[in-house]
């Protein structure tokens, strides 16, 4: 009786029986695939590496002369000009917008310094110089479209697309400038494709400048108010205005931010072909936009690294490479390349789900 | 000339814009329908034509695709020539097989339908074809590297850059011609890539431009560094694959031949950058089309393809400064003057 008593009138005593954990959050048990997803959500450049590390191993095997440094240089060489234009894509598509036009905007750029230059005998520094002020105004009129006029960005550069295209035509009179004819008249516009070599590896400045470009992007985005205003945009473009952030301003920076990048890979385009041709990177707004879907950019906006794009340019570069040197007929290339960029947003997507 | 314009495929997004350029009052009334109105070749083309209906008196509309493949664009150009009361009509058609429905109304209302510089398919969907013989150009241009290389030629290392993985027929008859005038056994002359001579390298494709050009003369450099023989299916193209020769240290030896005669190509030519063109003329294919839209709506007589062959052949030249023994060519001042673009 006195037993009783005593355990049931003493708090303290009882208390040490009692839950001692901290409060916390239910752990459910993830498994190896769960962890993996938590893991993919947390670094999503994750997946680009992965997968460009292992095409890079699997190609070594199995495409002769595939893995050398030589090669692995050239391939960066190749994918130099649609990396940089990625990198343009990204900060559009960061904002959960699109950028049809950048190649338009990137071939027109680069037949006004063309023609400037070698036509109408301007310095080719200060013909240069109209060339980035050119492509910064074509960010401004998509951007101001997408704000002012509130058209949806797709229309915005479905439609620039078309007129950059036209002005293109128009401005280089459908003729290509030669390799001979800026050789003697404009070396400066091939700067970019000056090579140099690091061991059996040869790199060109446009290699350099599509590597730098994404670091000093990194950094903007990262470690400055405006980088994070941009994913804001992306992720919720209401919640930003309600938080302060001027979008609309936002937007627009982010437009014309695109168009300087596309001056550049302009510059960089012509000392990658030699020659000053309308005719060039057809395709490239779609390889540029592939390049940063595989690079594991959600096309939603607000999600993704920079550095992503970078390395699905790469990938696809691989691919090609590896595909070509391995003998395969090219159509399996394009085969492989819409897998690709198939798996890659079923994988985002995947990742997605862990948010809900 | 499907690989020229192919460069505009990915303009999805266009919208289809005829273009009527009307011109003069006159009986006959005559209409020419190019893929697009913005690659030099058809700009030539257009440039013949209007040159010769001035001169006839004919009254000519020109249209226009916005970009290559734009089917539904000149389907509709075809339906206004009709109803315009058109007596014939000059077209390179978009998609050869597709075309031919509308084409067939056209010749059931007694309009004379020529097909330039790209057959129909079937060739006699159309009343006559007035084209290169690409066939003939690609040979041209492999009996002359053969000469060149004269017993090298034995050990040759040949890169093949064509267009495009879709294999349109001008693409398959300039490779094709280029190995069998190099004397290398092709097997099925409509196949791209059955040969099995040790020979050849490897082919890659171009899209007909310059980027395209360097990034598959690279592919192929890194296949085989030993490559001395360069065919190309355009003059970008072997622009572009000089650039990677030349970032390869390798311009100095290995020769490079092509096909269109445009007249940057030329002056590639003149500088050795290429080492022979086998040049085609759009002018011609254009002029020649008036005329015969003309004696049809005289007399009704039908034009004649050239003997051995189911198309009027326009003719194509060899143009080099390096002709050799057995192979007619023509010099390259000559080809500057004859050069469109």
């Amino acid at each position: 009786m006195s037993e009783t008593s005593s355990k049931g009138s003493d708090y303290e005593s009882s208390l040490k029986d009692s839950d001692s954990s901290i409060a916390a959050f239910e752990q459910k048990h993830r498994g190896v695939l769960g962890t993996a997803q938590h893991f993919l959500h947390g670094s999503p450049t994750m997946v680009p590496v992965i997968v460009l590390i292992l095409s890079v191993i699997v190609f070594g095997i199995v495409a002769p002369n595939f893995f050398s440094a030589f090669n692995l240089s050239l391939i960066m060489q190749q994918v130099a000009i649609v990396g940089i234009l990625a990198a343009a894509q990204s900060l559009v598509i960061l904002t959960a917008g699109i950028d049809l036009s950048v190649a338009a905007v990137m071939v027109m750029i680069s037949v006004i310094m063309g023609r400037l230059s070698v036509e109408f005998g301007i310095p080719v520094p200060v013909a240069i110089l109209i060339g980035f002020i050119c492509g910064c105004l074509t960010g401004l009129l998509n951007g101001l479209l997408v704000t002012k006029v509130r058209l949806p960005p797709f229309i915005t550069t479905l439609g620039t697309w078309n007129i950059f295209l036209a002005l293109n035509y128009y401005f280089s009179g459908r003729e290509t400038i030669r390799s001979q004819t800026l050789d003697a008249d404009a070396p400066l516009l091939k700067l970019f494709g000056e090579r140099f070599n690091i061991g059996n590896a040869v790199l060109t400045w446009g290699v350099v400048l599509m590597v730098a470009i994404f670091f000093v992007l990194w950094y903007i985005l990262n470690r400055t108010a405006w980088g994070r205003h941009v994913y804001a945009i992306g992720d919720d473009k209401e919640a930003a205005e309600l938080a302060g952030i001027r979008t609309d301003r936002t937007l627009v920076s982010v437009y014309v931010l695109s168009g300087f990048i596309c001056a550049l890979a302009a510059w960089a385009s012509i000392g990658r072909v030699g020659s000053v041709s309308p005719t060039s990177f057809f395709e490239a707004n779609l390889e540029s936009i592939t390049a940063v879907v595989i690079g594991g950019i959600s096309l939603f906006g607000g999600r993704g690294s920079i550095l992503g794009p970078m390395i699905g340019a790469l990938i696809v570069g691989v691919f090609n490479s590896g595909l070509r040197l391995a003998g395969v007929d090219v159509l399996w290339q394009l085969f492989a390349t819409g897998w690709l960029i198939i798996i890659a947003v079923a994988i985002d997507q995947w990742i997605r789900k862990i948010s809900s | 000339m499907t690989f020229r314009t192919l460069l505009a495929s990915t303009a999805f997004a266009a919208f289809a814009l005829a273009t009527p350029a009307l011109a003069q009052d006159s009986d006959i009334s005559a209409c020419l329908i190019t893929k697009t109105d913005i690659n030099p070749f058809f700009v030539k083309m257009k440039e013949g034509a209007t040159e010769k209906a001035n001169e006839l008196g004919v009254s000519l509309s020109t249209f226009a695709g916005k970009v290559d493949g734009d089917h539904e664009t000149q389907v509709q150009a075809v339906e206004s020539c009709i109803a315009s009361g058109a007596k014939g009509i000059l077209i390179t058609a978009s998609d050869t097989k597709a075309i031919t429905d509308v084409v067939g109304q056209a010749r059931d209302n007694g309009v004379l339908v020529i097909a330039l510089d790209t057959p129909l398919e079937p060739i006699d969907a159309a009343d006559a074809t007035f084209a290169t013989d690409n066939f003939k150009a690609g040979e041209l241009i492999g009996q002359w590297a053969r000469a060149t290389l004269g017993d090298e030629a034995e050990n040759a290392k040949i890169a093949l850059l064509d267009l495009s993985p879709s294999a349109p027929s001008v693409d398959v008859l300039r490779d094709q011609g280029f190995l069998k005038g190099f004397g290398i056994d092709i097997k099925d002359e409509g196949t791209i890539g059955d040969e099995d001579d040790p020979r050849i390298v490897g082919h890659d494709v171009t899209s007909g431009n310059e980027e395209g050009g360097r990034t598959a003369m690279e592919n192929l450099l890194q296949r085989d560094p030993g490559i001395n023989l360069v065919y190309t299916i355009n003059e970008p193209a072997a622009a572009g694959a000089y650039e990677a020769l030349k970032s390869f240290g390798m311009a100095d030896n290995v020769l490079i031949v092509s096909v269109d005669g445009g007249c940057p190509g030329v002056n590639n030519v003149q500088e050795g950058v290429i080492g022979a063109t086998s040049q085609q003329y759009p002018l011609l294919m254009a002029s020649k089309g008036i005329e015969a839209i003309v004696q049809y709506a005289k007399d009704g007589t039908l034009p004649q393809p050239s003997e051995g062959l189911d198309f009027f052949n326009t003719g194509v030249s060899l143009v080099t400064d390096a002709p050799v023994e057995g192979v007619p060519s023509i010099s390259v001042e000559e080809g500057l003057d004859r050069c469109w673009g």
